[in-house]
């Protein structure tokens, strides 16, 4: 047996991977919910139904896939200029924490204006968490992996303190927890009586509009040069740090915008657990998306349905939601062997008579 | 003498390419076999297959044993073919640098468990080697302190200390000066009448006929010519190589004009020497070649840096048509009409899983032509890729595929076109025809004189002293990081000036 790469991908190849990867995954995954004691078949039906049994379940699972959204774009944009930001946890907290600074009252500005004034401020603060450890990078080597991971520790102790602190709600009965946004600045909810808000909105049209960005203008032509080759983008005359600076703030925006979306789209105020680490599941979802900027959107509605399936299938079949966890890092391993069989194939050959190595 | 080696009938398919057909070839006991070929005629393939990094699609392979009669060789295990006493000497040195001569000789020969090295005997077999070859290097120095001759002895030495009967060399000279190059050669026709054999694959017509016995021609994956070396010649060889007359490029006479790039005491401190100019002035004028000849790893690639606007000199100035190009920046430098042929196209030159029409717009990205208002005109962009394709005869998947799919030649022409397409004022060609076939090669160098007839001055910086000697009007050699005008045309006089070893 031996490996040899691929002269030539097929279209095809690229699109049935992925899908077929998930189907991987979802094979794999029924050895531990076997072990669970649960019928298969009638688990993956309770998973199946648990996501697209009810409109209000699709809309659970929608409100789920919002963040990832966000999160997912964050770290496919960035990745795609080879800046490995694993901050979007960090980003998305200080998103979160500027919306409710600005949101609940500090400001006394009419809704329609407020509303606006609220996702700008949060994006903001996310593109500063990012553009700190890119300028580390830049300026004196630091590698941003290092830096951006250990600063999702630091802005999360940063917000427990502020809980605990400045921002703790006065009305709050002593949990740590942010006074609420006011009630006109919360975005709208898209059906009523359910979670699902027009975050979700948002985070499609983010989605466009880098791929859009990346795709169609001079700035993604960039992006991608700094990414694909950054020795031979320098030598073009592109101007490598600038662009990596840029892409840095538009993906801290976008973490921050996850975290404007939670806060101002469905929870209403700010708590340390806001994010069930919504920031590292972007980064799957971004591999998993092949670091497509349309495919973040496909890639989020795959993981939250596992997600929301599995967590209702646990719940019918009495075992535990871990096994949600297990499927999708199951999935993201399925999928990384998947792209190395796209690039690799295998071809099997005998050995020969007389072969003693 | 007896045979050593019988490649029969190896053929291998790469997808479409169709790389080695049914190439038969045969090796004697003692004898220097000339593989030559025009890049992408299947020499390297062919070598890969003998020493198991490819397995061949048909064919087979017999070695001779210790007691020399043939055996059929198990293909596709590298590990098999060292132990049949085959070895192989890759043109890109695969030395490890931290370590010093004698480690990485038996690195890989030792037990990868033992309580004490046994170097004393490992010692006495390198000089025993040593003295019968004539192969003399440092072996107690870390490799990365080492000049490119002294670790191209030790890699062969690395081969001979696992007693290899049949040596397999990639490009030996590539990196050498011409004086390096004949040495290395006498030490292998020493090892020869040890009873060492010996393939080279080359693509130098001057080294083949004066020190191989038997030449092997390749041409697109077949073997197109088997010659007795003293009963050919030049012309024979290269008709075989390209299968036709290769016309080489008509070089007008021209009056230099006026100066176009000036560097006044330029200095660059790199990481060693090597990487260093040293309060360097040169003059380029419009109408003229000036071509800088040396060993590679001699300063040209500060030099090249320099030009291309990677580098900014700590003291000194750059001019070109007189005004001084302040902080130089790759922009400012195509800004100012430079145009520039990197040295390593694959790296520098090209991104490579970006389509071909994108990297031929990389380097003008601000201009109106490709973009309004930072967006980019898709259907402009894929037309101008089309045309230059055209007129610069860039032929490949298209030009909607990624430019890694493109051969180097075509590769090479498409920098060009980018390049050619803007009528640089200075054009800097750094190894322009370096790894291209005779085609491509003669191509580069017909578009390098039409620019100098169009009145651009042009920075050749080649390691090929046969392309200096044809191409320049002036030539300077770089040694140490310094710049020495050539007053000569003489190959030996400018091969010692290439070793730093003439006043």
């Amino acid at each position: 047996m031996r490996i040899e790469p691929r002269s030539k991908v097929s279209k095809t190849l690229i699109i049935s991977v992925p899908i077929l990867s998930s189907f991987a995954a979802l094979l794999i995954a029924a050895i531990p919910i076997s072990f669970a004691g649960a019928n298969i078949l009638q688990a993956y039906q309770e998973m199946f139904f648990g996501v697209f049994g009810s409109v209000f379940s699709f809309s659970e699972m929608l409100t789920r896939a919002t963040p990832l959204i966000f999160t997912g774009l964050a770290a496919a944009l960035a990745f795609r200029a080879r800046l490995w930001n694993i901050g979007a946890e960090g980003q998305l907290y200080l998103g979160a924490l500027l919306s409710v600074v600005v949101g609940t009252g500090y400001f006394d500005l009419p809704p329609l204006l407020l509303t606006p004034v609220i996702i700008l401020c949060g994006a903001m603060a996310g593109a500063v968490g990012m553009a700190v450890p890119t300028f580390l990078k830049v300026r004196f080597g630091a590698d941003e992996v290092v830096t951006t991971l250990l600063l999702n520790f630091v802005i999360l102790i940063f917000i427990q303190m502020m809980l605990e602190g400045a921002l703790k709600d006065p009305m709050g009965l002593g949990w740590p927890q942010s006074s609420p946004i006011v009630e006109e600045a919360m975005l709208p909810k898209l059906l009523p009586r359910m979670r699902v808000h027009s975050g979700l909105i948002l985070a499609i049209v983010c989605a466009v509009f880098v791929h859009f960005m990346l795709s169609r203008t001079v700035w993604g032509f960039r992006v991608r040069a700094v990414g694909e080759n950054a020795v031979a983008a320098k030598y073009a005359g592109i101007p490598v740090h600038r662009s990596l600076f840029m892409v840095a703030i538009f993906s801290g925006a976008l973490a921050g915008l996850a975290g404007v979306s939670e806060v101002a789209g469905l929870k209403g105020y700010l708590t340390a657990d806001l994010s069930p680490g919504f920031g590292y599941t972007g980064i799957v979802v971004a591999m998993l998306a092949g670091l497509s900027p349309l495919g973040v959107v496909l890639a989020a509605i795959f993981i939250a349905s596992v997600f929301v399936g599995a967590d209702s299938m646990s719940r019918a079949m009495g075992v535990s939601s871990y096994l949600a966890d297990l499927v999708v890092a199951l999935s993201l391993l399925s999928v990384l062997v998947g792209g190395f069989a796209t690039r690799f194939r295998i071809v099997w050959s005998k050995r020969q008579p007389g072969d003693n190595g | 003498m007896g045979k050593v080696l019988a490649l029969k009938g190896l053929s291998k398919r790469f997808g479409s390419v169709q790389a080695n057909e049914a190439i038969d070839l045969d090796l004697n006991k003692g004898e220097v076999l000339a593989l030559l070929g025009e890049n992408g005629s299947g020499k390297t393939t062919l070598m890969n297959m003998l020493f198991g990094h490819y397995l061949p699609d048909t064919g087979s392979i017999d070695v001779a044993d210790r007691q020399g009669s043939l055996q059929p060789l198990t293909l596709g295990h590298p590990q098999i073919s060292l132990t049949k006493g085959i070895g192989m000497v890759h043109q890109h040195f695969t030395l490890a640098e931290n370590l010093n001569a004698l480690d990485n000789i038996v690195l890989g020969t030792e037990p990868l468990i033992s309580f004490k090295r046994n170097t004393g005997s490992a010692l006495k077999k390198l000089e025993k080697i040593m003295h019968e070859t004539g192969l003399f290097a440092p072996l107690d120095v870390s490799v990365g302190k080492l000049s490119v001759g002294e670790r191209q002895r030790i890699e062969i030495l690395k081969a001979l200390y696992r007693d290899v009967r049949i040596l397999v060399l990639d490009e030996p000279t590539a990196v050498l000066t011409p004086q390096e190059a004949d040495d290395l050669f006498d030490n292998i026709n020493t090892m020869a009448k040890s009873g060492l054999s010996v393939i080279f694959i080359s693509h130098k017509l001057r080294e083949v006929l004066s020190f191989s016995q038997r030449i092997v021609v390749l041409r697109q994956g077949k073997k197109v010519g088997e010659l007795v070396t003293n009963k050919t010649n030049e012309s024979e060889i290269a008709h075989l190589m390209v299968g036709g007359g290769v016309k080489s490029a008509e070089r007008e006479t021209c009056t230099p004009g006026k100066a176009v790039l000036q560097l006044n005491q330029v200095s660059i401190t790199g990481r060693s020497k090597r990487d260093s100019l040293f309060d360097q002035s040169l003059e380029a004028r419009a109408h003229e070649i000036l071509g800088i000849a040396g060993v590679s790893g001699n300063g040209q690639a500060a030099l090249a840096s320099l030009i291309a606007g990677l580098e900014v000199p700590e003291n000194g100035s750059i001019l070109i048509d007189s005004s001084e190009i302040e902080k130089p920046t790759p922009k400012k430098m195509i800004g100012a009409g430079v145009g520039r042929i990197p040295e390593d196209r694959h790296h520098e030159g090209i991104i490579g899983t970006m389509n071909l029409a994108d990297n031929l717009i990389i380097e003008k990205l601000d201009d109106q032509e490709i973009q309004n208002f930072g967006i980019l005109k898709r259907s402009k962009i894929k037309t101008n890729a089309a045309h230059l394709c055209e007129s610069y005869d860039v032929r490949g998947p298209g030009v909607d595929a990624e430019a890694r799919l493109f051969s180097g030649g075509n590769i090479q022409k498409m920098i060009l076109a980018r390049v050619f397409e803007q009528n640089p004022k200075l054009i800097l060609a750094n190894q322009p025809t370096r790894g291209l076939d005779m085609g491509a090669s003669a191509e580069v160098r017909r578009r390098l004189l039409d620019a100098r007839k169009n009145g651009a001055a042009i920075l050749l910086i080649s390691e090929d002293l046969d392309e200096v000697l044809a191409l320049s009007d002036r030539i300077l050699v770089m040694h140490d990081g310094n710049l020495i005008p050539a007053e000569t045309r003489d190959r030996a006089q400018i091969g010692l000036l290439m070793a730093g070893t003439a006043a």
